[in-house]
């Protein structure tokens, strides 16, 4: 349990860290989110076999975090968290694409080995700019930001509850596992029945309180949507953020960057 | 809605499990009284005040709030008028900041946004917690949740207030801060608890409850030396009048 309530701890460290006051926390969240889809579209729409082009994209997770003020360290140790499932998720691909398409000297690498490390690349640069703007806009901006954008109302509700209430469901859990490890002994307790129990536990809880949090709702005027209070504004320098690194982000896509600037290197040199 | 009595009449109810919770309660709140609601766990006390407010529907018996009998089509105006505090401040505050969580109600009463602003900041500068305005909820200490929770109800500007068990969880300090708070209220207050000392300082009234019936209505200063009544009921003196029953109020 002890990893868990870890786990738990961090999440709220990045909950924290999104109410920080910079540069980068001030931006309309809408300027963020459309930004980082961009981006997304950007890096995830690259050929199978794309290395260095992908490289370039690092610039925008490292400067927002830079002027965002997010600890590079804790950024880490969450990429190294997600990593093991892009680990298993590429890991026959160098398996099952054998031929080989690069020649170092008389190394040969095969296609599979390059697609893994595609993916590994992509896995981390999308999961760093989602880290990047959850650390930067609080969520509940997100969700406003989105609802704005034209996303169903009930969509946007039901991500800000589940936000809001993963906090007290993990308390939940976390006190349950405390009280279970307290009488196990270091033991596992009694196994997986115990197990079994203990969600069917959470799972009574969780709608007991369910019912109590609706009763709170309906008490005061709730008719089944919430109004997110939320006056936001977009100015230029919001504007200028979105389509600027749009800009970069389209060039990065349609130029190999490293390629032409070695090229432009070599081209100097000779 | 003219004046704000509210008037519970034979009023039984038993849980789906067949647990009888009430059986047979009545009595009359006038407007600006403040009573205590006292009894051991399991006294039936939430289930009382679930009917105030109609989240419980009476098997046998009826509720009126005024001249108005809480009943399914009059809820709305039953729950603006009837501010209900719940035990748990984390079923109360469920939007991610203070600001928000307070201007719930405002917003769906439908009122003009600087009207909901100058709630908010009236309703959070009354319970001393404006400075929590940006905090979420969830990171707040027990007494400051319980503090923004009644900021929520306040701001829907409710006639009277029901409070269940407002003290508990409170570290001492946060609960005297409490005391002193509620105390400020001019409201209509029900105040369900089970700490005595809580009861004697803010309530004129305090209803005994025990096993779903009420065991005694009268004079707070009056139950809390019967030690009989208080012992057959489960409850010790509060501990302000434990030595010298004349002089409990001094602390
Ligand atoms: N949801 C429920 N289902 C079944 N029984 C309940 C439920 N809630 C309370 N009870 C029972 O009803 C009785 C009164 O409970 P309650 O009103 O919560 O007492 P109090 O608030 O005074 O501690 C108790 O015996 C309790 O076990
Ligand atoms: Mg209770």
């Amino acid at each position: 349990m002890a990893s868990l309530e870890h786990e738990i701890h961090e999440f709220g460290q990045l909950d924290q860290l999104s109410y920080q006051d910079t540069p980068i926390h001030r931006l309309d969240p809408r300027a963020k989110v459309l930004t980082t889809l961009v981006y997304l579209v950007c890096v995830v729409s690259f050929g199978k076999y794309a290395v260095l082009p992908l490289l370039p994209f690092l610039l925008f997770p490292v400067v927002i975090a830079g002027l965002g003020n997010l600890p590079t360290g804790f950024l880490f140790r969450k990429l190294l968290a997600v990593a093991p499932f892009a680990i298993v998720v590429g890991i026959f691909n160098p398996l099952l694409d054998t031929h080989i398409a690069l020649r170092v000297g008389t190394l040969g690498i095969s296609a599979g080995w390059i697609s893994y490390a595609s993916i590994l690349l992509r896995f981390g640069l999308t999961t760093l700019a989602a880290l990047v703007l959850i650390g930067t806009t609080s969520f509940m901006a997100i969700c406003a930001a989105i609802e704005r954008m034209g996303a169903p109302d009930v969509f946007a509700t039901q991500l800000l509850f589940l936000y809001r209430y993963t906090f007290v469901l993990a308390d939940e859990v976390v006190r349950m596992g405390r009280a279970r490890a307290l009488r196990s002994f270091g033991r596992h307790g009694m196994g997986i029945r115990v197990y079994s129990n203990m969600l069917g536990h959470l799972l009574l809880r969780t709608y007991a309180r369910a019912q109590r949090i609706y009763l709170a709702m309906t008490c005061r005027g709730f008719d089944g949507q919430v109004r997110i209070l939320r006056t936001l504004h977009l100015s230029t320098r919001d504007v200028t953020f979105t389509l600027g690194w749009s800009a970069v982000f389209v060039a990065f896509r349609l130029f190999n960057v490293p390629l032409v600037l070695g090229q432009f290197i070599t081209g100097l040199i000779t | 809605m003219s004046h704000h009595s509210i008037e519970a009449r034979d009023l039984a109810f038993s849980y789906p499990d067949g647990t009888v919770a009430l059986d047979g309660v009545s009595f009359e709140i006038t407007h600006g009284e403040s009573v205590a609601i006292v009894g051991a766990n399991g006294a039936g006390k939430s289930t009382l005040l679930m009917h105030l407010n109609g989240f419980l529907t009476p098997l046998r018996g009826s509720v009126r709030v005024g001249d108005v009998p809480v009943i399914k089509s009059t809820l709305s105006d039953i729950r603006k008028a009837i501010g209900t505090v719940f035990q748990d401040p984390d079923d109360q505050l469920f939007m991610p900041s203070v600001y928000e969580d307070v201007a719930f109600g405002p917003m769906n009463l439908g009122l003009p946004l600087e009207e909901v602003d100058a709630r908010v900041i009236e309703a959070l500068t009354q319970v001393d917690a404006l400075r929590l305005k940006d905090r979420p909820p969830y990171r707040l200490s027990g007494g400051e949740k319980r503090a923004v929770a009644i900021a929520t109800v306040l701001a829907m500007r409710p006639n009277a207030l029901i409070l269940d068990e407002p003290s508990s969880n409170l570290d001492p300090r946060a609960r005297r801060r409490l005391i002193g708070l509620l105390g400020t209220f001019t409201h209509t207050k029900i105040i369900a608890t089970h700490d005595l000392d809580l009861a004697m300082d803010l309530c004129e009234r305090t209803i005994v409850m025990s096993g779903g019936t009420i065991s005694a209505d009268g004079r707070t200063g009056d139950i809390f030396t019967d030690d009989a009544l208080l012992d057959s009921c489960g409850l010790e003196r509060p501990l302000s009048m434990q030595n010298c029953p004349k002089c409990g109020r001094s602390d």
